[in-house]
């Protein structure tokens, strides 16, 4: 077998095999907890100044008129870059302390002994806690069929993880509000969920390759660490370091798009092509977002800008989605692992999924 | 001594024979490293998240990048 080219990967902003090795574990003073909190005060206190500050910066600093195109486009950037920034920062300090409870081996644990529609449920879930990269997809896929995870259910997983995480659910709050965060998280676990449960229902374990099967026998290796919380907290900052330290520039930049969007394109520009009432407009998402490979903190300011210009927030849902779940370089990926009949049920169960969530969408909303 | 580093080939495999290699050399020991980006082969270890390391034939970390320190300690032992 040759070996596998290398793809980018582990840069779509999820924490692919983080720094767990802390050998000597240090205990947390009640100084450092006091530090903790009185950041988080001051973190809460300045993102609270950012909208009068960026109103003083443009329209008195800068003695824009408030109301015209560059008043308000230079308003824009300077009030969502740096709440962007905060939000990211804050949750995926979180994120990254909460994930140092969820490894994989702890994942397939809890996966190994359910049965199916929970085990689906449960499956999606996890996939937003634990750490995962598409280049780890392969070795996770083995080590759940290994562990006896249900095919359905480890298909729920590989759904979720990349979909559904903090990065995305941050910026679509950030930048399109709570709702549409609460709709995405809600719709990707749903549909994890039921692709993952009607590939179980198909019985397609026959269409693993074949010496997936001869490995079940393996025995697999775990090594835990013990992790204080002083570790934790390292994770955390590990996480920031890493991931706020790699999407930073997508999110100046696409706020910086979205900005001079917000400032000058007309209104209802994209109403003509992604608008509501173009019924084929979701199928023709899902399909350019499947070659498209691309992370949630590239592809949201582009969403925000689309859904500014009266695209239909269903065929965008739906375009985001494709981009993110089914992209090409993780179906070459498993390809090792999967005949093709099985990968070609993925992208049709998956692909149903998201247009089903699209036409919903336009339809409801 | 053999060492064996495990995975595909992304960032963090990258990372971890950087680590690795940069031990060896602190710690002055003959060594041979090498890569397995075959996941069969990994699996046979045992092996079901990377990066991953094994010095001869005994896996010493899983799922993770390690720390130059930890490295040196599996070394010196």
């Amino acid at each position: 077998m040759e070996p596998i080219k290398p793809i980018k990967c582990c840069g779509d902003g999820t924490t692919c095999c983080s720094d767990s090795s802390v050998t000597k574990s240090k205990k947390i003073t009640a100084l450092q907890v006091g530090l903790g909190l009185l950041g988080l005060v001051a973190w809460y206190v300045v993102y609270n100044q950012l909208l009068p500050f960026s109103h003083f910066f443009s329209y008195h600093l800068l003695g824009l008129e408030k109301g015209g195109h560059p008043g308000e486009t230079i308003q824009f950037f300077v009030y969502e870059t740096p709440k962007v920034m905060m939000l990211l920062t804050l949750i995926v300090f979180i994120v990254g302390m909460i994930r140092s409870f969820f490894t994989q081996e702890r994942t397939r644990k809890y996966l190994a002994g359910k049965r199916e529609t929970a085990g689906n449920v449960m499956a999606a879930l996890l996939g937003i806690v634990t750490p995962f990269c598409s280049c780890s997809a392969v070795p996770l896929f083995l080590g759940f069929v290994q562990a006896g995870v249900p095919l359905g259910v480890t298909f729920s997983f590989l759904i979720a993880a990349p979909m559904v995480n903090e990065i995305a659910l941050v910026l679509l709050f950030g930048l399109l509000g709570w709702k549409i965060a609460a709709i995405y998280l809600t719709t990707g676990l749903a549909v994890a969920m039921v692709a993952g449960w009607v590939i179980g229902r198909l019985k397609l374990e026959s269409w693993i390759e074949d010496w997936v099967t001869e490995i079940r026998s393996a025995e697999a290796v775990v090594i835990e660490k013990k992790l204080s919380w002083a570790d934790r907290v390292n994770h955390g900052r590990e996480a920031v370091r890493d991931i706020v330290g790699k999407v930073w520039v997508y999110v100046i930049a696409g706020i910086g798009v979205g900005a001079a969007i917000h400032g000058y394109v007309p209104e209802t520009f994209m109403a003509s092509i992604m608008g509501k009432d173009v019924w084929w407009s979701v199928p023709a998402a899902v399909l350019v977002g499947i070659p498209m490979y691309s992370n949630a903190a590239g592809i949201i300011p582009v969403v925000e800008a689309l859904l500014g210009k009266g695209a239909a927030l269903g065929t965008v849902l739906a375009f985001m989605m494709s981009v993110i779940a089914l992209s090409l370089p993780e179906m070459v990926i498993l390809r090792k692992v999967l005949k093709p009949k099985l990968i070609a049920v993925f992208i049709g169960v998956v692909g149903s999924g998201i247009l089903f969530t699209g036409f919903l969408f336009n339809f409801i909303i | 001594m053999e060492i064996k580093i495990c995975g595909p080939g992304c960032a963090n495999c990258e990372k971890t024979q950087k680590i690795v290699e940069a031990a060896v050399a602190a710690k002055g020991i003959e060594a041979t490293i090498s890569k397995i980006t075959d996941f069969q082969e990994m699996a046979k270890l045992g092996i079901f998240s990377t990066p991953a390391v094994v010095i001869d034939d005994e896996v010493k970390c899983v799922g993770n990048v390690p720390r130059q320190a930890e490295v040196e300690e599996w070394l010196s032992s």
